[in-house]
């Protein structure tokens, strides 16, 4: 009865009902639309700058990203190799070895990141080969180098001339070898550009006299979600005395400042939106308490508890706020679907200034469950909190001041 | 038997700003099956002496005992309790819960005692029909005339069984064939079933029914009347 009591109150006063429930719905509709939007940019972006280098999580040796230094390199053992074979989640294992040298040809120097790469298993998660402008990818075992745009343009290289390298390799040796430009890639970021040369894994270790070593071993994973699992996984598979193996939000802790910072914007947008809904929700309350005043001072009167009564009343509150929410989330599902499907995308000067940083220029909203659960929890809240005032009201009531009016 | 008894009763509002003494020392005592009418003038504290009977408000001394029972001593809680199972209360209009029909709010009251479901609608469907309205069940109050929803008031105050009715003023807002109507519906619950009713009225109409009336004048009793 208290249910039927509490939905047939809702609508003894249609068109205010319907007003509050249109202003929740709209606020809900605006609000999940924003952080569809808004985590899907980023989450497309994290997935972007991950997967276009770093992978979700990498493997190094014990203090290796605090010092970046090839000393720190270690064996690549079989059971690092294999670490795709033994966890489901671990798409594709990258190992790499990676310093900086200094390059040079005729008169011309650079300082380079010289890197040294599986072909197959790098092309499997960063798409390499398609970044290739001129020439050919690599093989693994031969001995030639791929060199970004813009090393190519400072040293003036072009497809088959020679690339000096020189650099300081493990525990000191000398380093240094010359290779044939087999290729010339183009990375839309500047300083990726400006300092990439690629050489096949065996080629690198040779020149940086670390035969067998790597310096890291990145991941690749499909989604942000299995990154838990995998570090689990790794945890209790690798000696931790030996390894690190860290995700990307420690390596990349600038790109999480930044969507964090992003989303706090968004949480004081939320915060008004939902500071004038409460408003909108008390109004509507407030109304409702002084409207009923003698009903309630009847209902006391004739044998109903106050706390009853209450519940009746915070129930009227809530199912305002549950209808509102469900009309905001059903009005947004299409919305959010239709952008997912069909992503924001950017032309002109803003899509060019994402592509130059190796960004795809494009807004996709996130379609996930929680996206939509988390506006209805949090409009829940919001009325379940406000619903209190009436009850706060009839805890006090007097039912004779109330029926005196 | 079931008897109301106040002794020494005083009611006074506002007793630490400007003092208004409603009720000035009423000593009463109402039988079970009586048809009493409080009357007075306005002011005079006939309201005030209904809801302190009835446990709605609290005299600032004296006594109010109902059936044994002293609901003085009771906890707001207990009172309400009290009420459910003891008082049937009639108030001047618009009393009846808006969004149920007449049938819902008479089965209502029953609803709060936790009577089975069952017994709520026979019991429901018998009051409405004893005061006349078996083809209006299930309209609701904003469909029925002024009368009708006094009536259905009345089958709802009946409804927990109670000892006795309070009704303040219950004719107020009614025409001279709806007061008549429910005088006769009212009349005949008193004699037929011994339910105790005590209005307070200024209407003459209620007054020549009663058989006993009480007037009150400046929160006392001026005279107490018992007609044949």
């Amino acid at each position: 009865m208290l249910f039927r009591l509490a939905w047939r109150n809702i609508w003894r006063n249609k068109r205010r009902t319907l007003i509050t429930m249109a202003s929740i719905l709209f606020a809900v509709l605006f609000a999940t639309f924003m952080e569809a939007i808004q985590k899907g940019a980023w989450d497309h972006m994290i997935s972007s700058v991950v997967n276009y280098y770093f992978g979700f999580v990498q493997v190094h040796e014990k203090g290796y990203w605090e010092e970046q230094s090839i000393d720190k390199a270690f064996p690549l053992v079989d059971s690092l190799e294999q670490l795709g074979t033994k966890t489901a989640e671990i798409k594709e294992v990258l190992p790499r070895i990676e310093s900086f040298a200094l390059a040079s040809t005729g008169e011309n120097t650079s300082g380079v990141m010289a890197i040294g790469i599986d072909p197959v298993a790098e092309n499997g998660m960063t798409s390499l080969e398609s970044r290739i402008s001129k020439g050919a990818y690599l093989k693994s075992g031969e001995a030639a180098a791929l060199v970004a745009e813009g090393v190519a343009k400072n040293l003036g290289l072009e497809l088959g001339d020679t690339i000096v390298l020189i650099s300081q390799g493990y525990h000191g040796v000398n380093a240094a070898g010359k290779y044939p430009i087999k290729g010339i890639v183009n990375f839309g970021s500047p300083d990726l550009n400006k300092q990439m040369v690629y050489l096949p894994l065996k080629e690198a270790q040779s020149f940086y006299g670390a035969p067998g070593l790597v310096t890291s071993i990145a991941l690749k994973l499909d989604r942000q979600e299995d990154i838990k699992p995998v570090l689990r996984a790794l945890d209790s598979g690798l000696d931790t005395a030996i390894y690190e193996v860290m995700d990307w939000k420690e390596m990349l802790p600038d790109l999480v400042q930044a969507k964090t910072v992003d989303s706090a914007g968004n949480i004081i947008i939320y915060f008004i939106l939902y500071l004038i809904i409460a408003f909108g929700i008390f109004g509507t309350i407030l109304m409702m308490a002084k409207e009923r005043e003698y009903e309630f001072g009847v209902l006391i009167s004739i044998g109903m508890h106050r706390l009853q009564l209450g519940i009746a009343v915070w129930l009227e509150v809530v199912m305002l706020g549950v209808l509102g929410t469900l009309g905001g989330i059903l009005a947004s599902l299409p919305l959010v679907w239709y952008f997912h499907v069909y992503p924001i995308r950017f032309t002109g000067d803003y899509a060019a200034a994402m592509e130059a940083f190796g960004f795809e220029p494009i807004f996709p909203a996130l379609l996930q469950p929680h996206i939509f659960l988390q506006q209805a929890l949090l409009v829940f809240i919001l009325t379940a909190l406000l619903a209190i005032y009436p009850l706060y009201k009839l805890i006090k009531l007097k039912p004779v001041q109330a029926m005196r009016g | 038997m079931k008897v109301i008894t106040t002794i020494g009763v005083t009611k006074v509002y506002n007793p630490d700003k400007i003092p208004v003494r409603a009720l000035n020392g009423v000593d009463l005592r109402i039988e079970q099956g009586e048809f009493t009418a409080i009357v007075g003038p306005s002011g005079s504290g006939k309201t005030t002496l209904l809801n302190v009977i009835g446990g709605l408000d609290r005299p600032t001394s004296g006594d109010v005992d109902i059936g044994g029972a002293d609901i003085d001593a009771m906890s707001d809680n207990k009172l309400i309790d009290f009420r459910k199972q003891h008082i049937g209360f009639v108030f001047q209009a618009y009393n009846l819960i808006p969004v149920l029909t007449a049938r819902e709010n008479v089965e209502f009251v029953m609803l709060l005692q936790k009577r089975p479901k069952q017994e709520r609608h026979d019991r429901a469907e018998e009051l409405l029909r004893a005061v006349g309205l078996a083809d209006k069940m299930d309209k609701r109050p904003s469909e029925l005339s002024g009368g009708q929803q006094q009536r259905v008031a009345i089958a709802r105050a009946l409804a927990p069984k109670p000892d006795f009715i309070l009704a303040d003023e219950p004719t107020a807002n009614l025409d001279s064939v709806s007061t008549a109507n429910l005088l006769d519906i009212m009349a005949r619950l008193n004699k037929e079933e011994n339910i105790t009713f005590v209005f307070s009225t200024h209407d003459q109409r209620v007054i020549d029914r009663a058989r006993r009336v009480i007037t009150l004048v400046d929160g006392k009793v001026a005279s107490d009347e018992v007609r044949g």
